[in-house]
């Protein structure tokens, strides 16, 4: 019988295990690859603007600091991973690995499209074969995590 | 742009170290307790972080000269690395399917490498 304005018997658990559902994990994967690939773009605009550092022997510090492409890159980096992390923990391995491939698939369009490099056959190839091997590395039909 | 050997060399060296980064971590985590403290204190934890971080300034230095869309699939070496550590260290069989993908992998890397020229 239920009686409005008492609680039930069971109290809720101080913290509910949240999880996310498959859709979601997907979601969670394929941001996580938009945010890896902006960040190789960051790191390689970063690494062209001459700040990593040494230069002749003397060490640029306030060219580190205020590298931003470079902290940028390492934010969207950092959150790469945790929503990496995030979606391995309730995703599937085999799901959600052919989709990390999809980060090379965004380098390789934002290099040619940004950067101005050459696309080629062989990169084409190359990333191809590459995006397959790891689609097939994660196909373990293992669950992620414990 | 062409890509000197000596950036692929230096991600390639960025893979290597990397994958050292995820050995000390799996250690470490193996090891972690509820206590925070312990989370602190796991050097093993701390090694695998600090080896990440080195990894990435070698991959920084390799990106100053050279084309991305090159150097970045390079990193996919760390791939092969990790599990052949991952069978060294801690036992985990190889499967058909891991040989396979690492095939397609190394397969992969040898193209873009002939790609170079």
């Amino acid at each position: 019988m239920k009686v409005p304005g008492i609680s039930s018997s069971v109290p809720a658990p101080a913290h509910t295990p949240f999880r996310f559902s498959h859709t979601q994990s997907l979601m969670l994967v394929f941001c996580c690859t938009l945010f890896g690939g902006v960040a190789q773009y960051l790191f390689k605009r970063c690494s062209a603007q001459t700040a990593l550092v040494v230069q002749g022997g003397v060490v640029h510090w306030m060219a580190l600091f205020t590298n931003y492409p470079l902290w940028t890159g390492l934010c969207c980096y950092g959150i790469s991973t945790l929503l990496m992390v995030l979606a391995l923990r309730d995703g599937e391995l085999s799901l959600l690995y052919p989709v990390i491939s999809l980060t090379y698939i965004w380098v390789m369009f934002m290099s040619v499209l940004l950067l101005h490099e050459p696309l080629t056959v062989w990169k084409v190839a190359g990333v191809s074969l590459i995006c397959f091997g790891v689609g097939l590395l994660g196909m373990n039909g293992k669950k992620a995590a414990q | 742009m062409k890509t000197p050997v000596e950036s692929i060399l230096l991600v390639l060296f960025a893979s290597f170290i990397g994958s050292f980064g995820a050995v000390f971590l799996k250690w470490g985590a193996g090891r972690i307790s509820r206590n925070p403290i312990t989370l602190l204190l796991n050097w093993r934890l701390a090694s695998g972080v600090a080896l990440y971080l080195i990894s990435t300034v070698f991959y920084l230095m390799a990106l100053r000269k050279g084309e991305l869309s090159l150097l970045f699939p390079m990193v996919s070496l760390g791939y092969v690395w990790t599990l052949l550590w991952s069978k060294l260290f801690f036992g985990e069989p190889f499967s058909r399917r891991k040989l396979g993908g690492l095939a397609l992998i190394f397969a992969g890397l040898v193209v873009l490498n002939l790609g170079r020229s």
